[in-house]
């Protein structure tokens, strides 16, 4: 009897503790949902909160998707609020930066896996000379920091003429993701059975083939955990969307214009959390529907420079 | 493939001639057709006169199909040589293309910037070592270590220490999967983002006015006075610190916990035995047992702070007493043009992960399999 009362009583400690650490990380982002529906007047002058609140003497919660109409479509508006005033506003157009950071995202996601899967099989299944001092400069560049190369690369896209173009910062992602892809799946591609590249081999295939046909698909896994991973480092990036980008606002990505209207309206939360979960929704989904590979990936070892 | 000492012996010289003048023909005009191609999708990109969606959906496909038909052409020509000179070149096909970028992006910048870093604001004067002198001696540098320290101890023991927490409550609770994705669930959002979800919970009303930010609306219930945490100097350091630990807690838990599961049962059974309390057991078995992985993360976390930008530039931009040395970098390069003194400051960074890179490499070194 007291052994299971001791029991209940842990288990009670147990989950009362992780519930309250539940709570606590998942507030900040349940309140910055939750206002970004509410009006501009409700979110300025109440907290999210009282939203839930019924011992106020208010006509209930009220809610609202022009905050989300507003960041998205950018133009400028003007709508009648509570008081009966016009009110004027310019929008932040967050539609087109969505679609440049997905031009960003993909190819900086797909390039740097391909051409990584290709250098990890090289370095797998073929030997050259040079080979092992090749691969310990990819381990010692696993942890160099990016901010090393911002001012060179900067200067050979100045002459390239490629500043603020796609084409920039996807190289300069596929530059700072390839130490860690690289060596991501070389763990994995070095680790797949031998006698199955023999057979092919043996059935006349090429390098090419083999890798094409037979270690690509074999390698999905990993490459599935590897892709989430620098999804969501180059969707979730902004210094290198900064320096590369720059000031061009028909190519500037979601966390640029976010923090851009953190600059020009800071007071405007209705606007901000808004325009915050825009940014944030995508990665979310990603999140969650591939959680599974993503933990893998994070398992397998994430040092990144 | 055909060898071509085979097609040699059976239909002669002038045969295997024209044969390999068609061949090198075909050679040049394969990759000059794909860099045509490759050219033009570039100039159209760069004017950027197309309509939004398809400039997006072009760049995507000329930069994912570029980059593959890139290998397809390279191994194709590779191809058209000679047996031995075929199988010398071909893992440089595979290769090649990654060390090249690595190359371009990582190594020779790293030269590069050592260079620059001697030098004046535009590279054209030697300076000597002034512009270490500066980042050493800089009364912002001095706050931007002092704070990177802040970072760098707080940042990385909290998020280990509570990915820890989690992960052992996690382990004995049934609502482990649901408790594990909302801790994880920060992971996605960007620095940026969380940012903003952050300056909300710390934003400040005059006392006069009702408090929309909720740290202050719970001071103020308890009978408090609102505060403007982010001009709070120096607490203001560990508030920002604190949105590093809710975003990388979640990493250290899946981490951990993946290392708990694997401590075996028997040896947990074996101190029960011997009479041990769970406090014991915890620090005597569990902590040595994941002794390896808790150095993996709180490396991996140290090294993120040691580079964090995006949390301070949206919510202080440096200011109050908040600078860190990845912000002054930026700072120093963009804002004053400043070259040598960005070039030192990058040059520090480096110099502060290097013990954790002869760590990687000792690690590696004794992989016999390679």
């Amino acid at each position: 009897m007291s052994m299971k009362r001791q029991k209940l009583v842990s288990d009670l400690l147990v989950n009362g503790a992780l519930i309250i650490l539940c709570i606590i990380w998942t507030l900040p982002t349940f309140g910055l949902l939750v206002s970004s529906f509410r009006p501009e007047d409700d979110v300025s002058t109440s907290g999210w909160w009282t939203v839930f609140s019924f011992t106020r003497e208010r006509e209930g919660p009220r809610f609202t998707l022009n905050n989300y109409r507003e960041v998205l479509l950018g133009k400028d508006m003007s709508y009648t609020n509570a008081e009966g005033e016009v009110v004027q506003a310019s929008g932040d157009d967050l539609s087109t930066a969505f679609l440049n950071s997905l031009t960003v995202t993909v190819p900086a996601t797909v390039i740097p896996i391909l051409i990584a899967a290709f250098a990890a099989y090289g370095f797998a299944w073929m030997s050259f000379p040079g080979r092992r001092v090749f691969f310990v400069g990819v381990v010692a560049l696993l942890v160099v920091p990016l901010q090393i190369a911002l001012i060179p690369i900067l200067r050979d896209y100045k002459t390239l003429d490629l500043t603020g173009t796609f084409l920039a910062i996807w190289l300069a992602h596929t530059g700072f993701g390839l130490p860690l892809a690289t060596y991501l799946l070389y763990n994995y591609i070095s680790g797949l059975p031998r006698d199955i590249l023999e057979s092919a081999f043996i059935d006349g295939a090429s390098h090419f083939t083999t890798f094409t046909r037979l270690i690509l698909p074999l390698s999905m896994p990993a490459l599935a955990s590897f892709a989430i991973f620098q999804f969501l480092w180059v969707w979730n990036d902004l210094l290198v969307a900064l320096v590369f980008i720059g000031s061009k606002p028909e190519v500037a990505v979601l966390t640029q214009r976010l923090q851009e209207m953190v600059g020009s309206r800071g007071q405007d939360w209705h606007l901000l959390t808004a325009g915050a979960f825009i940014t944030m929704i995508l990665p979310l989904v990603v999140f969650f529907s591939l959680q599974r590979y993503f933990v893998r990936g994070l398992l397998a070892g994430s040092v990144k420079g | 493939m055909e060898n071509p000492e085979k097609l040699l012996k059976s239909s002669g010289i002038l045969d295997w001639l024209t044969a390999g003048v068609g061949r090198v023909l075909v050679s040049l005009i394969v990759p000059v057709l794909t860099f045509v191609v490759m050219w033009q999708g570039f100039i159209f990109l760069r004017e950027g006169e197309a309509s939004k969606l398809v400039t997006a959906v072009v760049a995507i496909i000329w930069g994912v199909g570029g980059v593959g038909l890139l290998f397809l052409m390279s191994n194709w020509l590779v191809e058209q040589l000679p047996e031995l000179w075929m199988t010398r070149l071909r893992p440089y096909v595979f290769v090649g293309p990654a060390l090249a970028i690595l190359t371009w992006y990582l190594l020779l910048p790293t030269l590069r910037t050592l260079y620059a870093s001697f030098f004046d604001a535009s590279t054209s004067s030697f300076v000597g070592l002034q512009n270490y002198v500066f980042a050493f001696t800089d009364p912002k540098m001095l706050e931007s270590f002092r704070n990177n320290l802040l970072w760098l101890v707080f940042g990385t023991s909290f998020s280990v220490i509570f990915g820890l927490l989690v992960a052992i409550l996690a382990d004995r609770s049934k609502i482990e999967t649901v408790a594990k994705s909302l801790i994880f669930l920060p992971m996605a959002i960007s620095f940026v983002g969380a940012g903003v979800i952050w300056r909300f919970i710390y934003f400040y009303k005059p006392p006069s006015q009702e408090q929309i930010g909720l740290l202050n609306a719970i001071l103020v219930g308890l009978g408090g006075e609102p505060q403007a945490w982010l001009t709070l100097r120096p607490w203001n350091n560990l508030f920002l610190i604190a949105i590093l630990i809710w975003l990388q807690t979640g990493y250290a838990m899946v981490l951990l916990s993946a290392a708990l599961k694997g401590v075996p049962e028997e040896l947990l059974e074996a101190g029960r035995i011997d009479g041990a309390s769970e406090v014991q057991i915890f620090f005597r078995i569990l902590i040595p047992y994941i002794q390896g992985t808790i150095v993996t993360v709180s490396t991996t976390i140290l090294i993120l702070t040691l580079k964090i930008f995006d949390i301070v530039f949206v919510m202080t931009n440096g200011n109050y007493g908040t600078e860190v040395i990845a912000s002054q970098q930026y700072k120093q390069m963009f804002k004053f043009q400043h070259f040598g003194r960005g070039s030192a400051i990058a040059i520090v960074l480096l110099i502060a992960v290097i013990p954790v890179m002869w760590y990687n490499l000792k690690q590696f070194g004794e992989q016999e399999a390679f």
